[in-house]
């Protein structure tokens, strides 16, 4: 069956949605989520949002989702990429996430992983700490 | 207003969905409607297609490109013949729904156009008809 890719990097679970997803395959990504989190004990989930081209309430939904249960399994979810085109659509359409953390950009994203979970890796908390 | 161009797509599957907003899009883009209105018309396109999906047992989207003197557009129409809508403004509230949904679809979809009518009867089916204008 066609799945999305749930990449582990350390103790970050690394998504990148790049296709145009049915509802089934949105359904599937929040369950291997879940499973992924308690299996490997991650701290952190990255969803990279940047190719897709709309987010519908029902994808917003299991942003939402996926942000909540993750939250209660132990780990903090950031939503990265997301484009102007869509973010304007999605608060027109009525939601604007609430409970989901953003940022721009995959760096930006793991730096507030990072951060949230004071983990030293990578120099990144270093460098938060100093500054 | 003249037609252009019509096409009628099924919608009985949630892939049907994922065609429909293709087919959409690329309508918008060949009228050259800005990303933001790309954009706005294919979300409301995927919510109304997911409606007749999820409540009205599946049904069909058409799919019209007009033109109106110097303007173009594109007109959706959803119809489904599943159990209809009995309270329609309820159904247009933000917030409120019947499935396991937000709520902010029929309402969400009518923001994101310029033209929007729905007619419905209980026990015979919906209709949805959105217009935007490039």
């Amino acid at each position: 069956m066609e799945r999305i890719p749930v990449l582990r990097m350390g103790p970050l679970l690394l998504i990148t949605i790049q296709i145009d997803m049915h509802d089934k395959l949105a359904l599937q990504l929040q369950d291997d989520v879940t499973q992924r989190i308690s299996e490997w004990g991650s701290t952190g989930v990255l969803i990279d949002i940047s190719s897709l081209e709309i987010v519908d309430s029902f994808i917003g939904r299991m942003l939402a989702n996926i942000a909540a249960m993750s939250r209660v399994l132990g780990a903090d979810t950031v939503v990265v990429g997301m484009q102007p085109a869509v973010a304007i659509t999605l608060v027109e359409l009525g939601m604007s996430l609430p409970g989901v953390r953003t940022a721009l950009s995959v760096e930006a994203g793991m730096e507030l992983l990072y951060g949230a979970s004071s983990l030293t890796q990578s120099g990144i908390a270093d460098e938060r700490s100093e500054a | 207003m003249n037609v252009l161009k019509r096409e009628l797509l099924p919608l009985k599957s949630s892939n049907d969905v994922v065609i429909a907003r293709q087919r959409v899009r690329q309508s918008s883009i060949g009228l050259r409607f800005s990303l933001v209105d790309q954009t706005k018309l294919v979300t409301a396109a995927s919510e109304l297609a997911r409606n007749v999906l999820d409540h009205g047992n599946g049904g069909e989207m058409t799919v019209e490109e007009l033109a109106n003197g110097s303007r173009t557009g594109i007109r959706l129409t959803f119809e489904d013949w599943g159990p209809g809508i009995a309270n329609i403004e309820q159904a247009l509230t933000d917030g409120f729904t019947t499935g396991s949904g937000m709520g902010l679809g029929l309402g969400g979809s009518k923001r994101l156009v310029n033209e929007f009518s729905i007619e419905s009867e209980v026990g015979k089916g919906t209709k949805v008809t959105v217009a935007r204008w490039r």
